[in-house]
C-alpha cells in the first residue's frame, strides 16, 4: 500500500526547474567559456552565462527569504543520525529490496543523505560558485576597489572551475538518485504536482 | 595602376573619376586659405632653386624656418630622456639602412632641406630648410634620390643611364599653390621609408593617400578624411606623436580642444576618452589593452607588401654575364637585389604582441652587442606587473647585417652612390664598412661578420571599422593571438590542465557508476519480480 503526501509546495517546485534549468544552462555556457568545447561562440557564452547569473542569483534572494520565513530552512539542519543506514542501502539493500531505512514526513522530507548533499550545495558550492563568479564579473573594478593585489584571475578561474565541477559531479549523482524513489519516477513526479508517493 | 585604368570598362573609369572629384572637392574645402599665395609679388618669378623659394617664404613666414629647425624632422636627432642618448635618424640602427652618414645624398630626399649630402651640411642656414615638401599642394614637388634633398630644375635622367626622364620641377607653380600639409606630403616621405612603399612600418604605405573605409576608418577618403595632422597635431612646425615617444598608456579622457595640456593629442583616448564601447567588458579591457590590439587586426591591409625580412648578407650575386642579380617573386617585389640582399614580404600581417609602458630604447653603434643572440635595434618596455603598460601591437622586422667582431659592436656601411667605396658599386663590404664608419665618427676594428637582428615597430596606423575589431576568440579561443603574452589569464584559452583531467575524469567516473548502480538494480529488481 503507498499513500501520498504533500511535500512540495509551489513556491519551492518553481525554485527547483528554475535553479536546474539556470545551473544546466551556466554549466554548457560555463564550459565553453573555459574552453572546454564550442557550441553558442565564446561572446555569446559568456553574455548567456552572466545574464544566466545574475538570474540565478535573483532567484536565491528569492528562495532564502521563502527558506526564512516559512521555516523550511529546518529541512535542511544536518543530521548523521542514520547516514550509515543510508549508505548501506544505497549499496546492499537496494538490490535485495530491503526496506528503505528514512520515512519521509512532511516535515522531514530530505533524507539525512540529501540534508547533507543539499546543504553542501547550497553552503559551499553554491557560495564558491557565487564568489568567484562575482569577482569574475567585477574583475575590471579589482584594481579600483584596490583589490589587485591580493587577487589573481587565474585562481578566480580557478576556484570557479572547480565550483563548476563540484556542481556537475553533484547533478549527475541527483539526476540518479531521483529514480530510487517508490517507483523511478516517482521522486520526478513529486517535484512537479509536489505529491510525493511512499510505502 | 595606370595599366589596370586603361583595362577598366567605362562605368568604373566613371566611378573613379567621381571619387577623385569628391576627394578634390574635401581637400579643397580643408585646404581653404584666406592668402592666395598666386598673388604675392615675390612668388611671381622663375625659380631656380629650392632655397630661393625659401628666401621668399621667410620674407612673410619669419619664424617658420627657425621652428622647423628645432624639430627632428631637420635635425635628424632626438635626444631621449631616458637613456640620455642621442637618437634620431642620425644616430639610431634599423634593418632598412646601414646608416645615413656615408649615404646623405640618397637619404636627404627625405630630409625636410636641401643640401644635406655629407658631413659639411650648414643646419643653421635658413635657406636649407624645405618648405614646399610639406606645404606644396599640387602633387609636383618631387625630391629625387641621391640629390641631397635638392628637387630637379631641369629635366634630368633618373637613374642616370637608365633613359628615364624625370620632369623638372616647376618651382613656380608649386610656391603659388602652397596650402596645409596632406596625407601625400607626410607619406612623401613616411609611406616610403626604408626604401619604398610601405617597406618599414607595415601600417604606413600609398593606400593610406586614399584610403578606403577598411584600410583606415579615419582617413577614409569618402568619410572621414583625416589628414595625418588631425592626429598628429602640430604646433610651431612641431610635429605630435613620434615612435621615440610613445603614449602607451592613456588613462584620461578626451582631450579638451584648447585647454592647456602637454599630453600627447594623437593618441586614441586623446578623441575616443577612456570609456568608448558599449559594452562595459569592453571599455574594461582597456586596462590591459591599447586600442590598437583589437582596432588593427592586420598590417598592411591596403594591398601594399611590407618587407619583413632583409638579409644583407645575401648580397653580392651576379648573374653569368657577371651583372649584379635582381629577382622578383610572382608579385612583382624585389626578392633579391645584389646590392641590397634578399628579402621577404608580406600582406594583411597579424601583428606580434607585447607588453609596452612607453619607453623605448635603441642601438646605436656606440651600443655593445651580444653576436650569439639575435640583436634587438630597439627595445619596447613593459611587464604586466609596472601598471603603466597596454599589451600592444607590433610589427617585428628581422634582418641580417654587419657588426664588428672586436668591437662588438654594430655596423654602418656605405651602400650607396657610384664611388669605389659604395657597396652597390664595389660589391666589397669591407670597403663598404670603411666608410660608413669613417663618415659616422666611429671606429671600425676592420674585422666584420654578420649577425641577424630583430627590430619591432608599434603598429597605430589603418584602423580597421569598429565591425572588423577582433573578436573574442582570436585571444579567448584555443588558439589566442596572446598566447605568447606573459602575465594574464585568458578565459577560454587558458584551461586548467590537471583541473580539467580531473574534474571530467570524476564526472566519466560518476556516471559510470550511476550507470552500473542503476543496471545492477535493474537486474536484481527483475531477478526479484520473477521470484
Amino acid at each position: 500500500m503507498s499513500e501520498r503526501i504533500y511535500v512540495f509546495p509551489l513556491f519551492e517546485r518553481f525554485w527547483h526547474w528554475a535553479q536546474a534549468i539556470l545551473i544546466m544552462l551556466l554549466l554548457v555556457t560555463g564550459f565553453e567559456a573555459h574552453g572546454t568545447y564550442r557550441l553558442l561562440g565564446f561572446e555569446r557564452a559568456v553574455d548567456t552565462h552572466t545574464a544566466g547569473a545574475w538570474a540565478l542569483i535573483g532567484l536565491w534572494v528569492f528562495a532564502i527569504f521563502w527558506h526564512f520565513t516559512t521555516g523550511e530552512w529546518k529541512q535542511y539542519i544536518p543530521t548523521l543520525q542514520k547516514v550509515d543506514a543510508m549508505i548501506k542501502y544505497y549499496v546492499f539493500g537496494i538490490f535485495t529490496n530491503a526496506p528503505h531505512p528514512f520515512r519521509l514526513t512532511r516535515l522531514h522530507k530530505h533524507n539525512p543523505l540529501q540534508r547533507l548533499a543539499y546543504l553542501g550545495v547550497m553552503l559551499f558550492i553554491g557560495p564558491l560558485l557565487w564568489f568567484t563568479g562575482w569577482l569574475y564579473i567585477f574583475y575590471g573594478y579589482w584594481a579600483a576597489w584596490g583589490w589587485e593585489q591580493y587577487l589573481s584571475l587565474q585562481w578566480i578561474s580557478f576556484f570557479h572551475t572547480t565550483g563548476a565541477f563540484l556542481m556537475l559531479l553533484f547533478l549527475i549523482v541527483h539526476v540518479y538518485l531521483i529514480t530510487t524513489g517508490h517507483t523511478v519516477l516517482s521522486h520526478f513526479k513529486a517535484m512537479i504536482t509536489g505529491w510525493e508517493e511512499v510505502d | 595602376m595606370r595599366k589596370e585604368l586603361l583595362t577598366m570598362p567605362m562605368h568604373c573609369l566613371f566611378a573613379w573619376g567621381v571619387l577623385a572629384c569628391a576627394v578634390g572637392l574635401l581637400q579643397g574645402a580643408a585646404l581653404a586659405s584666406t592668402a592666395d599665395h598666386s598673388q604675392f609679388k615675390g612668388l611671381q618669378q622663375d625659380f631656380k632653386s629650392g632655397s630661393a623659394v625659401t628666401k621668399i617664404c621667410l620674407e612673410c613666414h619669419t619664424k617658420a624656418a627657425g621652428e622647423v629647425m628645432a624639430s627632428k624632422h631637420w635635425s635628424w636627432e632626438w635626444p631621449d630622456p631616458h637613456s640620455k642618448k642621442m637618437l634620431g635618424k642620425q644616430n639610431v640602427l634599423t634593418s632598412f639602412s646601414l646608416g645615413i652618414q656615408s649615404n646623405n645624398p640618397v637619404c636627404s630626399v627625405c630630409h625636410v632641406g636641401y643640401g644635406w649630402k655629407d658631413n659639411n651640411f650648414d643646419f643653421t642656414a635658413q635657406e636649407n630648410v624645405d618648405c614646399l615638401v610639406c606645404h606644396d599642394t599640387t602633387g609636383t614637388y618631387r625630391k629625387q634620390s641621391g640629390m641631397a634633398g635638392h628637387p630637379p630644375v631641369v629635366a634630368m635622367e633618373f637613374p642616370p643611364g637608365s633613359g628615364n626622364v624625370v620632369k623638372p620641377v616647376d618651382l613656380k607653380e608649386v610656391a603659388q599653390n602652397v596650402g596645409k600639409s596632406s596625407r601625400d606630403n607626410c607619406g612623401a616621405c613616411h609611406f616610403y621609408g626604408g626604401g619604398g612603399d610601405g617597406v618599414k612600418h607595415g601600417d604606413l604605405d600609398s593606400s593610406l593617400a586614399a584610403p578606403e573605409k577598411d584600410v583606415d576608418v579615419h582617413m577614409n577618403a569618402l568619410g572621414l578624411d583625416f589628414s595625418c595632422t588631425e592626429c598628429h597635431k602640430t604646433t610651431r612646425h612641431q610635429v605630435a606623436g613620434s615612435r621615440y615617444a610613445l603614449t602607451a598608456t592613456d588613462v584620461h579622457g578626451a582631450l579638451m580642444r584648447g585647454s592647456k595640456d602637454d599630453r600627447n593629442p594623437s593618441t586614441c583616448q586623446a578623441c575616443h576618452g577612456n570609456a568608448s564601447h558599449k559594452l562595459a567588458r569592453l571599455n574594461r579591457h582597456a586596462d590591459k589593452l591599447a586600442c590598437q590590439t583589437c582596432h588593427i587586426p592586420q598590417y598592411a591591409r591596403g594591398g601594399i607588401a611590407t618587407k619583413l625580412t632583409w638579409d644583407w648578407s645575401a648580397a653580392g650575386r651576379k648573374d653569368k654575364d657577371g651583372q649584379p642579380l635582381v629577382e622578383k617573386d610572382a608579385n612583382g617585389h624585389v626578392v633579391y637585389d645584389a646590392k641590397k640582399g634578399s628579402f621577404t614580404y608580406g600582406e594583411n600581417m597579424v601583428p606580434d604582441y607585447f607588453w609596452f609602458n612607453g619607453k623605448v630604447d635603441h642601438l646605436t653603434v656606440s651600443d655593445k652587442i651580444d653576436p650569439t643572440n639575435s640583436v634587438p635595434l630597439n627595445r619596447f618596455y613593459g611587464s604586466p606587473a609596472d601598471g603603466a603598460s597596454r599589451i600592444w601591437p607590433f610589427k617585428v622586422m628581422r634582418a641580417t647585417q654587419p657588426y664588428d667582431k672586436v668591437h662588438m659592436t654594430m655596423l654602418k656601411a656605405h651602400t650607396t652612390g657610384n664611388d669605389e667605396d659604395s657597396y652597390g658599386k664595389s660589391f666589397d663590404w669591407h670597403k663598404a664598412v670603411t666608410r660608413g664608419m669613417q663618415d659616422a665618427g666611429k671606429p671600425f676594428s676592420g674585422q666584420m661578420g654578420f649577425v641577424e637582428t630583430e627590430m619591432s615597430w608599434p603598429i597605430t596606423h589603418m584602423v580597421a571599422p569598429k565591425e572588423q575589431a577582433l573578436s573574442c576568440v582570436a585571444c579567448h579561443g584555443a588558439e589566442s593571438r596572446l598566447a605568447k603574452v606573459p602575465g594574464i589569464h585568458l578565459p577560454g584559452h587558458h584551461a586548467h590542465g590537471w583541473l580539467d583531467k580531473l574534474g571530467w575524469g570524476l564526472a566519466w567516473l560518476t556516471l559510470l557508476g550511476v550507470i552500473v548502480h542503476g543496471a545492477g538494480r535493474a537486474f536484481t529488481s527483475r531477478k526479484g519480480a520473477r521470484k
